[in-house]
């Protein structure tokens, strides 16, 4: 497996942190993290970066993680990245709406470290 | 404890509980005094379950149950969370500054933090995963409610009046040797 590059979306820089200690403590090797606080913020990261991976909170200002993932999706370049829903709304109603606009998996807040390589690991392979 | 201390722990306590003791109050929702009892119950059940897992999983310490000799606490930061839909409230979160600091650093993996955005941003995350794994509990209400952005309010001079009509509830614990409790405010 190739060393990673994330981006990490999250409003909370203290989150966007807990994340990425997150990531490395589950022992993956990382290349590069990259965070935005908002999805605005995230969609020009994505044009701008190769990414292997994104985490997206939902409840953000400017552009919510949902709507980020339906615009990152019309973008031909980024339609392959993983994106990985991080957020305390963990309704079914929530999850089916990120799955159905191409989320490719959810982790409810709080989180372990062994939650977050349980659902990276997967797609970082894959 | 200082009497002016005591004095405005009182005052304080007075405002967030008004609606639950207050002459004339009624509790939320016009049910039996067993369904509310039981609804309580489970209620608080619920906040003290979420409480705790938020502050094992992502502060990495146990929160103990604050003794009853506990001293009457006041506190100088607050983080509120609302809670809008099939359950309208708020879910607070209230400590010293002290205890808020220490509980970014724990959160952040670091031996203190100095930077104050830091402390409220944290503060107010772990009202904001209180809130979302309470609700997650309550049947129902994951799907039912949605929460607002975190409030965070530095200071103790304040009071917080809701001009709905419901219940308090209330959980004290210790964090690391530090008063700490955690609120939800109901409105009918």
């Amino acid at each position: 497996m190739k060393p990673a590059r994330i981006l990490i979306v999250d409003d909370s820089s203290v989150m966007r942190k807990i994340v990425g200690r997150s990531l490395r403590q589950a022992g993956l090797d990382v290349v590069q993290i990259l965070e935005a606080s908002n999805g605005s913020e995230a969609l020009s990261l994505a044009r701008e970066n190769s990414l292997d991976l994104i985490l997206s909170d939902i409840n953000m200002p400017l552009m919510d993680g949902l709507e980020f993932v339906r615009q990152l999706r019309s973008i031909e370049a980024a339609q392959h990245i993983p994106v990985i829903m991080v957020t305390t709304e963990a309704g079914e109603a929530h999850v089916v709406q990120a799955l159905s606009l191409g989320a490719s998996g959810y982790i409810r807040k709080p989180f372990t470290p062994e939650q977050i390589k349980e659902r990276v690991m997967p797609l970082l392979k894959g | 404890m200082d009497q002016t201390l005591k004095d405005e722990a009182a005052r304080v306590r007075i405002h967030l509980s008004a609606r639950a003791t207050a002459p004339g109050a009624r509790p939320a929702g016009k049910t039996s005094d067993a369904e509310q009892s039981k609804a309580r119950d489970g209620y608080l059940g619920e906040l003290a379950r979420a409480a705790c897992e938020v502050f094992e999983i992502m502060v990495e310490t146990s929160l103990d149950s604050a003794t009853e000799n506990s001293s009457p606490f006041v506190s100088d930061f607050t983080a509120i969370v609302g809670i809008a839909g099939s359950l309208c409230g708020l879910v607070g979160l209230h400590t010293s500054s002290e205890c808020a600091r220490r509980m970014a650093a724990k959160m952040l993996g670091t031996d203190e933090v100095t930077a104050g955005e830091d402390v409220q941003d944290a503060m107010g995350e772990v009202c904001n995963m209180i809130a979302g794994s309470f609700k997650a509990k309550i049947a129902g209400l994951a799907d039912g409610c949605a929460l607002s952005v975190p409030t965070v309010i530095i200071g103790r001079d304040f009071a917080l009046f809701s001009l709905a009509n419901g219940e308090h509830y209330e959980l004290t614990y210790s964090f690391e040797g530090k008063p700490l409790s955690v609120t939800l405010d109901l409105h009918s």
